[in-house]
């Protein structure tokens, strides 16, 4: 069975250009065939991930596995990890700067939005190595 | 509604993607902070924001919004506007506040996406 994998380094030095891997996955999606309510719900889990990683992790890689029926998201990072999962899940919670606000996100919402858009979120994490979140979008 | 209606309404100029503008648009949503414009849009197509850099476009992308506003006549950079023109986003600039280009376009039955 085909299996078709992308990977991803994600550059943390710079706001203005994340969210490149998540149009990259995007464009790919649309390549293979995937609905379009399927492609938006990975969309926006993986543009959330990625922006995550930047502002918090200075980076890190993405993979993304396409099989028949499931689409998987690993986005893993060497950042500061997460000291209180149940609490960054929680809509509103944010331990961005103000700098960040400005720009637009560090609403607290990133992490809710990727579960909300996805069938599964697997978070592992460890503070001060950093942190893997596997999301799983069923076809 | 055409991007060309919402332009005459907001009075508003186009930056980029002028090929675009009797493209259709029926629902809109106005925000600055894009994690709630990713988090509550719905089918939205026109976003209208006060918030100037490339993750409103990327936003837009994410959503297969078709039109951005930007309100209270801010320019978006140069760069802003090239990552639109390669993405075919329209980008249109109005003088008026995000209440009233929101209240404009509410006026005429546009909806919310729902």
């Amino acid at each position: 069975m085909d299996v078709f994998r992308l990977h991803f380094d994600i550059d943390g030095g710079s706001f203005a250009s994340a969210g490149n891997a998540s149009v990259e996955v995007k464009k790919t999606l649309r390549q293979l065939g995937v609905s379009n309510a399927v492609i938006r719900r990975c969309s926006i889990a993986m543009y959330e991930g990625e922006i995550n990683m930047v502002i918090h992790a200075d980076g890190g890689t993405a993979d993304v596995e396409v099989y028949p029926d499931r689409i998987v998201m690993v986005l893993e990072d060497h950042g500061p990890g997460i000291p209180d999962v149940e609490l960054a899940m929680k809509e509103g919670y944010s331990t961005a700067t103000e700098q960040i606000h400005n720009m637009g996100f560090g609403a607290g919402m990133g992490l809710p939005n990727m579960k909300r858009s996805s069938d599964d979120l697997k978070i592992e994490t460890k503070v001060g190595v950093g942190t893997k979140i596997t999301m799983v979008v069923r076809l | 509604m055409t991007i060309r209606e919402i332009m005459k309404l907001l009075d508003a100029q186009v930056l980029c993607c002028e090929d675009a503008l009797d493209s259709e648009v029926v629902d809109a949503f106005s925000c600055d902070m894009m994690s709630d414009v990713l988090a509550f849009a719905t089918n939205e197509s026109l976003l209208i924001t006060g918030l100037l850099n490339p993750q409103v476009v990327r936003t837009a992308m994410m959503l297969d919004m078709r039109c951005i506003v930007f309100v209270c006549g801010k320019i978006p950079t140069p760069e802003i506007i090239s990552l639109a023109r390669e993405n075919g986003i329209v980008l249109l600039v109005t003088d008026h506040y995000m209440f009233t280009a929101s209240g404009r376009l509410y006026a005429t039955g546009m909806l919310r996406g729902e």
